[in-house]
């Protein structure tokens, strides 16, 4: 399997150590002054691509799946999310709702189909049937075409808070984002997580001990289609534009190298593997060297040289941070 | 004029031969997915680089050095086969006792590297690369026109594809490779050098893609994005075809080219996606691949 070597244990993963809970803490409340000093745009968009690499982790990390299809969710929910405001004109929490539900189904659809094959079958799978996706915004009129949905404005939470501020629309994607990281963290350790886990590690037994292993990969295949939804639901929202750039191929590659980069199977990996691509493609954007490139030759390094991921090497080597 | 289901005959003959020749490149590269795949156990995701590669280093040998086209068809295969072998030398050979995954993605990366580099280095537009001047003219007779260049297509990639399989199952290092396919440390034990065999084999697909390469130059233009594009349609092809079976992933390659080329006729919109469905279809119904077993 797919994993790092040593993720946590069932049960020693129950309840966090109380060093945990104070880091958690301090990082919200570093969350929440960041961007006194960091420019707020760029913290929202590192949100939305840690919430993406975080939902793509909820399945390779715990469900061992390897998906290459993730862009169909992220920039569908985009798509739905920007239409909903533009034509629809609705209040931006239902837009956002909207786009999550477009991507539920979706991720039920081909969640459907991609569950009867598994490994690298997975894999092609969900990347051909993304395709399928992309070529459909591609050609439908409501995404339209290469020009993408733009022009229109964030609107107002619940009709009271208005998004056009950057600081109200920061503190709204803080929210999201800590309640949306602890759910995951929630469906980890709860029963069905554990049950997840436990396919992973040898399906087989699963299905011996009588679960239906199918309905439990589509279960968090559906989720983590949920959570990317989410995520592209906010890019929308943040940026005021959705376009094929986001159902692209070249999407779900960039979020499985964030997921591989960060460390998969761990809460913590995603969100530092997203910080990292992000600000490296941010650097390498005005420095006129070929991004696509970098990535590439980032993912051949992290396959041979790092497989755990900056997280796991940094659990790995340093003893202290095993929790026996 | 003809009419067949309300299509005037050309036309429809037309498609079918657009879509023999998409048909073509899909069985070359669908091969040789599957022909590493089968020892190797890594799903080649650069395929689509190597195949783009082959069209490039024609260009470049034509561009820098002035070689034609069969001297192209020639040298390119082979340059794109050493960069092949260097590579699973190099690298990808690390991968092999680990989850055919990571196999999976480091070809993924490789994939992206070689394309953002030709994408940095050429632009994004395509590059004309003309067929030789024996090959411009077209044939015509009543049911359908036939540019001269794209019948060698057709023919070139059927010969290919069989003496692949004739490769494989009729000759003594095909027999090496099917025994290493089934039993890797038993082959080795009886003396012969599967390492090698393992980047032979490695080389010989990333050339296959290369010669696909040099043959598609002519017909789309050369351009840093043709691989990637068709990469994705190949997965398509081989989840269909199934893996295990060398004719089985010819037969499915030209099969799919030409429902896609049909779809063009009937109902132009789906074109792009025709394949996609069939491949939703094919594993509702028969989730192993029309030729397939399971791995």
């Amino acid at each position: 399997m797919i994993v790092a070597e040593d993720y946590e244990s069932v049960a020693e993963s129950r309840r966090p150590h109380p060093a945990q809970r104070v880091l958690v803490l301090a990082l919200i409340g570093a969350l929440l002054l960041l961007p006194l000093w960091i420019y707020p745009v760029l913290l929202m968009k590192l949100m939305c691509f840690a919430l993406f690499a975080s939902a793509f982790n909820l399945l390779l990390g715990y469900g061992g799946l390897l998906s290459f299809g993730h862009a169909a969710f992220f920039g569908g929910a985009a798509y739905v999310t920007a239409h909903a405001l533009k034509v629809w004109e609705i209040n931006p929490e239902f837009a956002i709702l909207a786009g999550v539900g477009a991507a539920l189904g979706l991720g039920l659809v081909i969640g459907l189909l991609a569950v009867r094959r598994q490994g690298i079958y997975f894999a092609m799978v969900t990347l051909a049937l993304s395709q399928m996706f992309y070529f459909f915004c591609l050609q439908a009129p409501f995404t339209h075409g290469e020009d993408g949905i733009q022009g229109f404005s964030r609107g107002k939470l619940f009709g009271l808070l208005d998004l056009a501020d950057s600081m109200t629309l920061y503190y709204v994607f803080a929210a999201v984002f800590v309640a949306s990281l602890f759910a995951i963290w929630r469906i980890v350790h709860s029963p069905f997580g554990m049950i997840l886990q436990a396919v992973r590690e040898n399906e087989q037994r699963a299905i011996s001990l009588g679960y239906s292993v199918q309905r439990y990969k589509l279960g968090a295949f559906v989720m983590s289609a949920g959570f990317a939804g989410l995520a592209g639901s906010l890019k929308a929202l943040l940026f005021q534009f959705a376009t094929l750039t986001d159902v692209n191929w070249h999407m779900s590659g960039e979020v499985i190298l964030m997921t591989l980069l960060g460390g998969i199977g761990s809460i913590a990996g995603p969100i530092v593997g997203a910080g990292l691509v992000v600000t490296l493609q941010n650097h390498l954007a005005t420095s006129g060297f070929p991004v696509t490139t970098v990535l590439g030759a980032t993912f051949i390094a992290c396959v041979l040289l790092f497989r755990r991921g900056i997280v796991g090497e940094l659990r790995h080597r340093l003893p202290a941070w095993r929790r026996k | 004029m003809t009419m067949i289901l309300g299509m005037p005959l050309p036309v429809l003959t037309g498609q079918l031969l657009i879509g023999l020749i998409n048909g073509s490149f899909y069985a070359l590269l669908s091969l040789g997915l599957a022909v590493i795949f089968g020892l190797l156990r890594v799903v080649n995701f650069a395929h689509g680089a190597f195949y783009m590669l082959g069209a490039f280093t024609a260009w470049m040998l034509g561009q820098y050095l002035g070689i034609g086209f069969w001297g192209a068809l020639l040298l390119a295969p082979l340059i794109v086969g050493l960069v092949g072998a260097v590579v699973e030398r190099t690298m990808l050979r690390r991968l092999y006792d680990l989850d055919h995954l990571y196999g999976l993605l480091f070809t993924f990366g490789l994939a992206l590297l070689l394309e953002g580099l030709f994408q940095h280095v050429y632009g994004a537009s395509g590059k004309p690369f003309s067929a030789p001047d024996a090959m411009k003219g077209v044939v015509r007779t009543d049911f359908v026109t036939v540019p001269i260049y794209r019948g060698w297509v057709v023919i070139a990639s059927l010969v290919l594809c069989l003496g692949t399989w004739a490769l494989i199952e009729k000759t003594k290092i095909g027999a090496y490779l099917r025994a290493a396919t089934e039993d890797a440390t038993l082959v080795q034990a009886f003396g012969v050098n599967v390492p090698l065999l393992l980047t032979l084999t490695y080389a010989f697909g990333c050339a296959l893609a290369g010669i696909a390469g040099v043959l598609a130059a002519p017909v789309f233009q050369v351009s840093p994005t043709m691989g990637s594009n068709l990469i994705i349609i190949i997965f398509a092809v081989v989840v269909v075809g199934g893996m295990g079976s060398i004719l089985g992933a010819i037969a499915t390659g030209y099969l799919l080219g030409i429902v896609e080329g049909l779809t063009k006729v009937f109902y132009p919109e789906a074109a792009n996606i025709a394949i996609f469905i069939i491949m939703a279809v094919v594993l509702m119904l028969r989730p192993a691949g029309l030729f397939g077993k399971e791995y």
